[in-house]
Parts: C-alpha cells; sequence; structure tokens
C-alpha cells in the first residue's frame, strides 16, 4: 500500500491549468465522418514533439481463455506512446479480449485465463508482484456504454479514482482542480460547470461518455484504452468522442477498439486487424487500409467480408 | 500537461521502475472483505444448525422417555404426567387443511385476476391490498376474530351450515358451537395464508412465457381456455409450490390460532369443536408449565414442528425454484 | 362445445376471478374498519405516555409497551441487518457457487419456519442458560427471523445493479471490496433499505417469539437484561382478559401497532427513492 502511495504523490506534481491544455479543436477539419473516405492518416500531429516513438504497452505472444475456448491467440503487438492504435476486426474476433488484456480487466470475467505477457514501459503487469489493482490505475478503460456511477454527481464522478488513493492522493482542492483540468480535456467542462453537483445520470449519453474519459483521465493513466466508445452514441456524439480521441494523442497512448473502419481510418496512426483471436497485421493506418500486405486484412477492408 | 507522461519519469537512481512500482497493491482489504462476507452467509446455515441442536436439547427428555409413542398417544394430561402430542398435531392438520381448502381457490382467483385480466388501473390497488394482509400482525387477526369473526362463527356462520345446508347430521358439523373452535381457526389461516400463496402464484404466473399465451389464442381458444389450458399448466408446479409454501404458514401459525381455536387437547370429528394446534399448545401452556417433563413436552411438540414446517418449506421451495429459474 | 357456449363459460370463469379478487380484500378492509371503529376512541395523547393501569381499571396508556417494541426492533436489527446484508452480498457476487446455492436455499427454509420455533430456540440459547427473560432474548428471536428476509432482498436489489458499473469501477483501480461497498452497495441502496423497512415492519408485530424470550412487563423497563414490555405481547394479553376496559385498550394497541407497521411499509414502497436512482436503461 504504501510503494503504490508513495508512487501516487508522485504523479501529482503538476496541477496543469486550463492555460496550458491545447485548446479543444473545434475546427472541422477533422471532417464530419464521411462515408468511405479514408482520412490522411497524420504522421505528424499538432504540437507533437520529436522525441523517437517507443512502445508503451507491449503483448509478448499472449493467449487469452474463455475455459477452454482460446478467443486471443499468440499475439504480438506494441503500442506506442503519444499515438493512437485502432484494433479492428468482425464481431467475435477477439478484439476486444484482447483490449481487456491490456489492463487485466480479462481476469474479472469467471473462467477466465492468460498465457504469455503484456508490458508497460518494459514492466510486466502479470508478473513481479503487480497487482490487477495497481495496473488498472496506470491503465485506464472507457467501456461501450458510458458507465457514470448513477449515485455520484458529475464532480464525484470524475474524482471517484482520485479518491481510492486515500492520503495519498489529491487533496479536496487539489482534487478540484484536477476535476476541472479531466473535464476539460474530455471537451467536457465547458458543458458542465454549471451541473457539478447534479446528477451524472442526468447528462445525455455523449456527454456521459466523455465523463467517463475523464474519469478515466483523472488519475493520470499512462495509457487509455477505448472499447468501442461510440457504439451506443449517436453520429454527433460520435464526431465529439473522435475528435477528443484525437486529441488525446498528444499525451498519451491510447488504444481503441472498433468495428468500425471507417473511425480507425479518422481517429488512428496505426491500425491492427484481427481475425479469429489472431493478429493479422499491424501497419501505420494509411498502409494498412490502402495497401495491406495480408490478403485476408484487404479483404476485410474492402468490405468483401465482416 | 503534454509532459504528463514523459518518458523522463522512467528513470530511477535505485534501478527499480517506478512503473513496476506504481503497479503493485495490497489486497488485504479484498481478503478481508472475502472473510466476512463468507462468514455472514455462513452464518444462516450455521443459525439453522443451532435452532436444530437447540430445539432437540430442549426436546430430548420427553422425546427420549416416550419415544415414538409421543406423536402417536392421545392423551394430553399434565396433571397425569401423560404427553401424547397426536391431538395438536391432528387439530394442526385439520386447521392447515380447512385453510388451503378456503384459501386456494381465492388466492388462484386473485393471481390470475392480477396476472392475466385486471385493467391496469386495477392491478396496483389490488395487489396493494392483497400484499397489505401479509403485513398484519397476527395478533390483530387474532383479536379481530375474538370480537368479529368468533360471534359471526356462533350466528349466522354456524346455523347456516347447519340448518340451511342440513349439514347437521353429519359428524363434521355437529355437537355444540361455541364460536372457538377449529373452523373459526381454519377460517382466520385461511385469511392469512392467502397473501403468501398468492404472491407466489403471481410471480409463478408471471414467468408464464407470453408466446404460450399467444399460441393459444391464435388457435382460437377463448380467454379463459387461454389460462386453462396454456398457462396455468405450465404454471403447475409453481402454483402447487406456493400453496405449500402456505401450508407451512399455516403450520406454524401461533398467535391468532391461540386466540380462537378454544385450546382443549381432544380429538374431536367435528370442526365446531375445540381444539388445539402444536403451535397454540406450545404458546397456551409454556407460561404454566411448571414441571421440568412438562417444559421439554412442549419442547417436544416443537422440535415435531420444526421438522415437519422445515421439509414442507424445502418441498415448496424446490417447486417454485423449479418454475422460476426457466425464467430468470 | 359450440362457439357461443365457450364464450358463456369464459365470461363466467373471469366474473369469478373478479370475485375472488373482492373476497380476498374484504377481510382486509373489515379489520381496517373493526380497528378504526374500536380503537380511535381510546388514542389520547395519554396513551402514548402513561403506563399500564391495574388490570379492569381505566384510564392507562402503553408508553412501556410502545418503547419495549422499538427496542427490541432496535436490537434485532443491529443482529439481523449486517447479517442479512453480509450474506446477500456473497449471495449477489457467488451467484453459481455450490455454497452460496446451499445458503440462499437454506435461507428460504429458514424464512419459513415459524416464528414461535425461534422463540424456542432464543430461549434456550439466552434464558435457560442465564436463568432469567430478557429483551435480549426478544431481540435475537427477532433478528433470527430478520436475517433470511434481509438476505434475499439485499441479493435482488444488488444483482439489479448492472454488471457494468462494477467493471468501470475496477477498470479505474478499486479494489473488489471498494467496489462492492462504495459502487454497488451504493447503488443498491435505496432497494436494501426498503428491503429493511419490510423486515422490520414484519417482526414489529411479532407475538409469539417474545413469549419464550421478552416475556411482557407492566412496569417500565429500558434494560436488556430484564423482561420487556412489547406492544404486541400487551395486545394479547388484554384481548384475552374478561375485562371490557382491557379490551378496549387492546384496540387501541392494536391501531397503533397496525399504524406503525403500515407507514414503515408505506415508506418502504414510496419514500426511500434516493435522489441519484438506477439510471433508466
Amino acid at each position: 500500500m504504501r510503494v503504490e502511495d508513495a508512487e501516487a504523490e508522485a504523479a501529482w506534481p503538476r496541477k496543469a491549468t486550463a492555460e496550458e491544455m491545447p485548446e479543444p479543436r473545434k475546427d472541422a477539419d477533422t471532417q464530419p465522418a464521411p462515408a468511405v473516405s479514408i482520412r490522411e492518416p497524420v504522421p505528424e500531429a499538432p504540437g507533437q514533439p520529436e522525441q523517437p516513438v517507443h512502445p508503451r504497452l507491449a503483448t509478448h505472444r499472449l493467449n487469452a481463455y474463455f475455459g477452454e475456448v482460446r478467443a486471443v491467440r499468440n499475439a504480438t503487438v506494441e503500442f506506442p506512446d503519444r499515438q493512437v492504435t485502432a484494433v479492428i476486426g468482425p464481431s467475435g474476433c477477439g478484439k476486444s479480449t484482447l483490449l481487456r488484456c491490456l489492463n487485466r480487466m480479462h481476469e474479472t470475467v469467471p473462467g477466465a485465463g492468460v498465457e504469455g505477457d503484456v508490458t508497460l514501459d518494459g514492466s510486466s503487469i502479470y508478473r513481479g508482484g503487480s497487482s490487477a489493482i495497481g495496473v488498472r490505475r496506470n491503465i485506464g478503460m472507457v467501456f461501450q456504454r458510458p458507465t457514470p456511477f448513477p449515485t455520484m454527481s458529475v464532480r464525484d464522478n470524475v474524482a471517484s479514482g482520485l479518491r481510492i488513493l486515500g492520503r495519498g492522493g489529491p487533496s479536496r482542492s487539489e482534487a478540484d482542480g484536477i476535476v476541472e483540468d479531466s473535464l476539460t480535456r474530455a471537451g467536457l467542462w465547458d458543458e458542465v460547470k454549471d451541473r457539478l453537483r447534479e446528477s451524472a445520470i442526468a447528462l445525455s449519453g455523449g456527454q456521459q461518455q466523455r465523463l467517463c474519459i475523464a474519469r478515466a483521465l483523472a488519475t493520470k493513466p499512462r495509457v487509455l484504452l477505448l472499447d468501442e466508445p461510440t457504439a451506443s452514441l449517436d453520429p454527433l456524439s460520435t464526431q465529439t468522442i473522435e475528435e477528443l480521441v484525437y486529441e488525446l494523442r498528444t499525451a498519451i497512448a491510447v488504444v481503441i477498439v472498433t468495428h468500425n473502419m471507417q473511425q480507425a481510418a479518422r481517429v488512428s496512426d496505426r491500425t491492427a486487424f484481427m481475425l479469429g483471436g489472431e493478429l493479422i497485421e499491424v501497419a501505420a493506418t494509411k498502409t494498412l487500409f490502402t495497401n495491406p500486405s495480408d490478403s485476408r486484412t484487404e479483404a476485410y477492408v474492402t468490405g468483401r467480408f465482416g | 500537461m503534454t509532459d504528463a507522461a514523459a518518458p523522463t519519469r522512467e528513470t530511477d537512481p535505485l534501478g527499480v521502475s517506478p512503473v513496476a512500482a506504481a503497479m503493485k497493491a495490497s489486497l488485504h482489504g479484498d481478503r478481508i472483505y472475502h472473510v466476512l462476507t463468507t462468514a455472514f452467509a455462513a452464518a444462516v446455515p450455521l443459525l439453522l444448525l443451532l435452532i436444530a441442536i437447540s430445539i432437540g436439547l430442549a426436546a430430548w427428555p420427553a422425546l427420549s422417555l416416550a419415544g415414538l409413542s409421543f406423536i402417536t398417544a392421545s392423551e394430553w394430561d399434565v396433571a397425569a404426567g401423560q404427553f401424547g402430542a397426536a391431538p395438536a398435531i391432528y387439530g394442526t392438520l385439520v386447521s392447515s387443511a380447512i385453510a388451503l381448502v378456503l384459501a386456494t381457490p381465492l388466492a388462484l382467483g386473485v393471481s390470475i385476476f392480477l396476472s392475466e385480466i385486471a385493467p391496469k388501473w386495477l392491478r396496483q390497488p389490488v395487489g396493494f391490498l392483497v400484499d397489505l394482509l401479509a403485513a398484519i400482525p397476527s395478533v390483530v387477526y387474532g383479536l379481530w376474530g375474538i370480537f368479529v369473526l368468533i360471534p359471526l362463527m356462533r350466528d349466522p356462520v354456524g346455523p347456516f351450515l347447519r340448518e340451511t345446508l342440513g349439514l347437521a347430521k353429519t359428524p363434521m358439523f355437529s355437537g355444540p358451537n361455541y364460536g372457538y373452535s377449529m373452523l373459526a381457526a381454519g377460517v382466520i389461516l385461511a385469511i392469512m395464508i392467502l397473501p403468501f400463496i398468492s404472491a407466489v402464484t403471481r410471480e409463478v404466473l408471471l414467468a408464464v412465457p407470453r408466446s404460450q399465451r399467444e399460441a393459444a389464442l391464435a388457435l382460437g381458444a377463448t380467454r379463459w381456455e387461454m389460462i386453462r389450458d396454456a398457462v396455468l399448466p405450465f404454471a403447475r408446479s409453481g402454483i402447487i409450490g406456493g400453496i405449500i409454501l402456505g401450508l407451512g404458514r399455516a403450520l406454524g401459525e401461533t398467535m391468532a390460532v391461540t386466540m380462537l381455536i378454544g385450546n382443549r387437547p381432544e380429538i374431536s370429528a367435528s370442526l365446531f369443536a375445540p381444539g388445539y394446534t402444536m403451535a397454540s399448545l406450545i404458546a397456551n401452556e409454556f407460561s404454566e408449565a411448571t414441571s421440568d417433563m412438562h417444559l421439554s413436552a412442549l419442547m417436544a411438540v416443537g422440535a415435531v414442528l420444526f421438522v415437519v414446517t422445515l421439509i414442507v418449506n424445502a418441498i415448496a421451495r424446490w417447486l417454485v425454484w423449479r418454475v422460476t429459474k426457466g425464467a430468470r | 362445445m359450440s362457439r357461443r357456449r365457450r364464450q358463456a363459460q369464459s365470461v363466467m370463469m373471469i366474473s369469478m376471478t373478479y370475485a375472488a379478487a373482492a373476497i380476498a380484500t374484504l377481510p382486509l378492509l373489515l379489520i381496517l374498519l373493526h380497528l378504526l371503529r374500536e380503537g380511535a376512541a381510546f388514542i389520547r395523547p395519554g396513551f402514548f405516555t402513561e403506563m399500564p393501569m391495574p388490570v379492569g381499571e381505566d384510564g392507562g396508556g402503553m408508553a412501556n409497551a410502545i418503547v419495549g417494541t422499538l427496542i427490541l426492533v432496535g436490537v434485532a436489527s443491529v443482529i439481523g441487518l449486517p447479517i442479512g446484508i453480509g450474506a446477500g452480498m456473497y449471495l449477489a457476487e457467488r451467484r453459481g457457487a455450490p455454497f452460496a446455492t446451499a445458503v440462499r436455499f437454506l435461507s428460504d427454509v429458514l424464512n419459513g419456519l415459524p416464528s414461535i420455533v425461534l422463540g424456542i430456540f432464543a430461549w434456550e440459547f439466552l434464558v435457560r442458560p442465564f436463568g432469567g427473560f430478557s429483551a435480549m432474548a426478544g431481540g435475537l428471536a427477532l433478528g433470527a427471523m430478520m436475517i433470511p428476509l434481509v438476505t434475499r432482498t439485499t441479493e435482488e436489489m444488488i444483482r439489479l445493479v448492472p454488471v457494468s458499473l462494477r467493471e468501470a469501477a475496477l477498470a479505474l483501480g478499486y479494489t473488489r471490496w471498494r467496489t462492492s461497498m462504495t459502487i454497488v452497495l451504493r447503488t443498491a441502496l435505496p432497494g436494501i433499505v426498503t428491503g429493511a423497512l419490510v423486515a422490520i415492519a414484519r417482526i414489529a408485530g411479532e407475538t409469539a417469539p417474545l413469549l419464550f424470550t421478552a416475556l411482557g412487563n407492566q412496569f417500565w423497563s429500558t434494560s436488556l437484561d430484564e423482561p420487556i414490555a412489547a406492544l404486541p405481547l400487551q395486545i394479547f394479553s388484554y384481548a384475552i382478559s374478561p375485562y371490557d376496559t382491557a379490551h378496549a385498550q387492546a384496540w387501541a394497541g392494536a391501531l397503533v401497532l397496525i399504524a406503525i407497521v403500515l407507514v414503515i411499509s408505506l415508506i418502504a414502497r414510496y419514500a426511500t427513492r434516493s435522489r441519484f436512482g438506477l439510471g433508466g436503461d
């Protein structure tokens, strides 16, 4: 407990003010979701530092099981820092399971099992004394449906991940700063700053999902995992979330699972294609969509199945 | 802000990666939580075990003396030191049987009404009133029984059954009619178990799939035929479970019965005669039991009641569970 | 059978269910009517503040019995609520485990045991060994009755909390116990409170187990190791006494008891919706 508290303290050195935050993109150059067109992937995002990209998160011969069923087969893949990696594939291909192995949520399902390893900045998240709880505090996750805690206000929802840090966590006033900071990053601050004490379930679906992103960001995770975050949202909310994901890549590694190829093309730098539990191909998004090296990838991205 | 996840944090003078340290967390809380909730859950079987042991211990002197004849002997004479539980067992069975005969058709009717027939605006209030019957304390039923039901039993119920229906010659309705009687106890029990049977039956009827009903209607069945041929057979074992659950209640109901049954340890064919049930025997004589053997005999009656209700409830729960598990 | 006769039969059977509903609600209305008619006249402020008069004399109240019932219900809640809620949480979280199935079944069986049996249990456990009737023993018997009631409603309420909420908390780095206590239990709380109130309403009117444990007391007592008065016990002894004045007191006491029970039931039904309930979905 102590070790983790000390680390938690170390995680709060900076209180970023709103001015330091990158302005939420309001310009329309992210495109209002055209039908099929593949946007130019963004090799150089605005403000991206020039340091070499290195993998934050990596899987090594990862196998995931539900009982006897192997849902992920021998997956080895790297998720670079400050990039958005999309995982695509048909329903049941194991993409969500792969994602849930990355922060040890997979093991919360009865009968689930994992082989192989996942490393965060070179340290195993499964071995060497890592606990699922500690891993999840460093690797945030947002689900398909918005999951605001219904008994908490908007503010308390965002602060809920901080509260569990106990004495090592921020004070109340620090927490208020982090709440504002996180809501701003999630592009929600202006909409809810006067409703912080209201119930979180009074927000619209799209707002709830951005609230969940803010909640995940509040604990300053090193990686953010998004499991089909727009699957239950209307097109307008979807666009807002996509723009948000695009912004997040300036600061953090993002992995997004989506069944929507257009979405992957719009928001990601790299794309991984999965089929039948296997990773078929991982490449720069533009390459994967325009010049895939595997025929199965080509069949999928050109819409011949899936 | 943008440096929140800068790689500079990954180096550490001691060579221990802060990432690895950050991913450690104590799980003591989870272990304590698991042990605590398991202990609370274990309290339920433990409590049942303690109940069985305590009643067994209290009943042992009387049971070991009388053996199996305790439940077959029909003499309950405290002064003579004779303790035969047969009259109380007989009274329990008869009063519960009366209750079931009266309550079952009513409860079935109400449940069908509430789940299949009633217009929406009637469902809530009628359902609420029927449920409310279960909230009335037993002693209030007893009070009402003494001052309202008993006079009614003397007149007009008694004369109606004997003269108007001409049942006076049958042994079941012969003998003097004091009001305090097996019949009065049965009637009050019927009112008391009605909400229990109806609650279970309603739940079971609602578990019948819609397709079952629609199939019957599509075949040209009338509304009643649909209920009779499609709904009730599907829910049958659950309904039986509900009735047996009501039986379990009736067998052990104490206060209202004690106040209305007349409390006399005799086996009489007449429903107008006073009697005893196991529960009312214990409740009525406990305060005046001075000898150890009398006390133990009362506890032995309690032990019989415990075993009987245990079995009845286990059967009922199993039947209800069989029907409703499919719907969950 | 002709179509017309079948229709007639259908109409007749349906009318009979209407009749059944009418007959089933009649006793309740009759009981409430008599309670009001016989009891209301004797309800005056002194009824709640004065001690009972000797049998056969006019006046007096049931102050000691009302306080006694509150104490008994309090003791029972202290025993029954934590165990019931804890067991319910266990059952909800280990749905399929064989032990959970067994506990669930035994809890239902316990729920069906006659209350008098629980009275005998508390008598054998707390009265006989320690040589005296006591409020504590009464509370134990009533608390044991509460356990299965609270266990099952807690389990059902927790099951209504979507799994996605639990997952969301775990994904934030919540430990399991924190997830259960601060997210799941908190979300299910309104329903659990309702269940607890229903259980309290049910045991508040129990009489049979108290005959063996709390016994009743004509005098003022709030001590846990002394016999204690209780409203249902008082009603019982007045009802079976031969004096008209006592009968009047019994009706008044019953009216108060039923008012307490009904008010708790109504609160349970309507007033426990929290500010932040479960969202519609």
